[in-house]
């Protein structure tokens, strides 16, 4: 099955902010989690996200497409970042969710991809 | 290359489709051939993946159906171990809320029905059944595995199985409302404890869950008079106790704590031991039912146990030494009808009569259960307050 982990966090504490040797620490930690997830062989995909400054969201109503600058909804903890991951139950999905640097200060949303039986086609 | 030559087929078949549909109009690719290759491989693989998913869900749907229908059926566990261990760590599954949790393992474990059930925990029938599908949906459709977890995994989850048997013993030991005990609610979550320690005879909190329940359930008879009205421990008529079960409870303890891995549960069955192991009231040994909750409170830190704690010390060495260590918990405590009953009972051993009637007014608008209200307001009567 496959599951998204949904990487949740206050996008103001900003890794910048951390002295350089923490910052490289945060980072090695975010580096040597993927690979784990990679030598688990769940790893499908996974990104860090620009801060929700840096979003613009788009609705089309009425045949008119809004667009307006910043996030959907404001709230106090943005989704950051994500992994796709292809493992065998929810338990696999929720130690990798445990182990990811995210969830020590932050939360992990674990969603499972919902798969349809839609007909083929262009 | 993918192993399964049908799949295989069709999907070259889907990419030459697929090729005929998008070609004319995006232009035919540099690499045909290739084209075709890696296209077939990406449906062969979507493919797979959805029959793989389909398989596993119905398997498990299948299951949980099947037990559903033998649940509760016979005290028997022997025919199918393994299927009621798996059944009760996925009920149990962390990922369900706890609500959830216990009105699944009542349902497919404990064979109630879904008007049982609500009845049980107060909520109309449409509620319950709701809350049952939707569990059932979250199983299926978020892959909760439907298996014992492996041993690394055991430690985490064996708790959160005791945790929904207790509370089903609870709800019927001090129901919210009706009569003060449930027994049928009761008796269920000791069937399912026996079960479960019959299951895992190695792990010794489950044995001591199993102690705690038949020590705390022996006393079931003494709890009320005959009026329905409530008798305080200290009050009961102990001839009344089932004697059976706390031998039992007894024995299942010992065998527990020789295995040295204490932990919350031997710990309470072990207060309760020294309750069941005194004759009269006043040969209960309050210093080390008090060292107990010490103990109790260090394994599972809570004000409740702290508040345990104080009143057992009251008892060991006072009144006066223990209402302090009550009256510190007033903060977190204070809308625990419990918390008011037991501040109160000191204030009335100590004679501060209005205070005492104040204190026992507040938890008796507090308490939910019609027999605890009715015991609480005879004692306000009682101050002549």
């Amino acid at each position: 099955m496959q599951y998204m982990l949904l990487i949740y966090g206050d996008e103001k504490v900003r890794p910048s902010d951390l002295p350089p040797e923490a910052m490289q620490q945060d980072m090695q930690a975010w580096f040597q989690y993927s690979d784990w997830l990679r030598e688990q062989g769940w790893m499908v995909a996974g990104d860090a996200l620009h801060d929700t400054d840096h979003a613009t969201t788009v609705r089309v109503r009425g045949g008119e497409t809004l667009t307006t600058d910043g996030p959907f909804a404001e709230t106090k903890e943005q989704l950051g970042g994500y992994y796709l991951l292809e493992c065998e139950n929810l338990d696999q999905a929720l130690e990798a969710a445990a182990r990811c640097p995210g969830a020590l200060y932050g939360s992990i949303e674990v969603r499972p991809i919902e798969a349809f039986d839609a007909p083929e086609g262009g | 290359m993918l192993g399964d030559f049908d799949i295989a087929e069709e999907a070259v078949q889907e990419a030459f489709v697929r090729a005929l549909e998008t070609w004319p109009r995006d232009g035919v690719p540099d690499n045909p051939g290739a084209w075709i290759t890696t296209t077939a491989r990406r449906r062969a693989i979507d493919r797979l993946r959805r029959e793989e998913n389909l398989r596993r869900k119905t398997e498990t749907l299948q299951v949980l159906a099947e037990l559903e229908a033998l649940g509760g059926s016979e005290d028997d566990v022997s025919g199918i171990p393994d299927d009621r261990l798996r059944l009760i760590f996925t009920c149990c599954h962390p990922a369900l809320a706890i609500e959830a949790r216990v009105a699944l393992t009542l349902r497919t474990l404990g064979g109630l029905t879904t008007r049982e059930i609500a009845r049980a925990f107060l909520v109309p029938e449409p509620t319950m059944a709701q809350r049952l599908v939707r569990a059932k949906r979250k199983i299926h459709e978020a892959g909760i595995p439907y298996r014992v977890p492996p041993s690394e995994l055991l430690p985490a989850r064996v708790p959160g199985v005791l945790a929904v048997l207790y509370l089903i013993f609870n709800e019927g030991y001090a129901a919210s409302s009706g009569p003060l005990v449930r027994a049928e609610l009761c008796e269920e979550a000791i069937r399912l404890a026996r079960v479960l320690d019959r299951l895992m005879p190695r792990e010794p909190e489950v044995r001591g869950l199993l102690a705690l329940l038949l020590l705390q359930h022996s006393r079931r008879e003494a709890r009320t008079d005959a009026g329905g009205d409530l008798v305080l421990l200290e009050d009961q008529d102990r001839s009344r106790w089932d004697h059976e079960a706390i031998d039992e409870g007894l024995m299942l303890l010992d065998q527990a704590l020789t295995v040295r891995r204490p932990g919350p549960y031997q710990v309470q069955a072990a207060i309760a031991a020294l309750h069941a192991g005194a004759p009269r009231p006043e040969d209960t040994d309050w210093p080390q039912i008090a060292a107990l909750y010490g103990t109790l409170a260090r394994l599972s830190p809570s004000p409740v146990v702290e508040l345990n704690r104080a009143v057992a010390i009251a008892m060991a060495d006072g009144p006066e030494l223990g209402l302090p260590l009550v009256e510190a918990l007033g903060g977190v405590l204070d809308g625990y009808h419990l918390f008011h009953a037991a501040r109160a009972d000191l204030l009335r051993r100590l004679d501060r009569r209005s205070e005492a009637a104040e204190a026992y007014r507040r938890a008796f608008e507090l308490a939910a259960n019609p027999v605890e209200r009715e015991y609480l307001l005879g004692r306000i009567t009682e101050l002549g307050a």
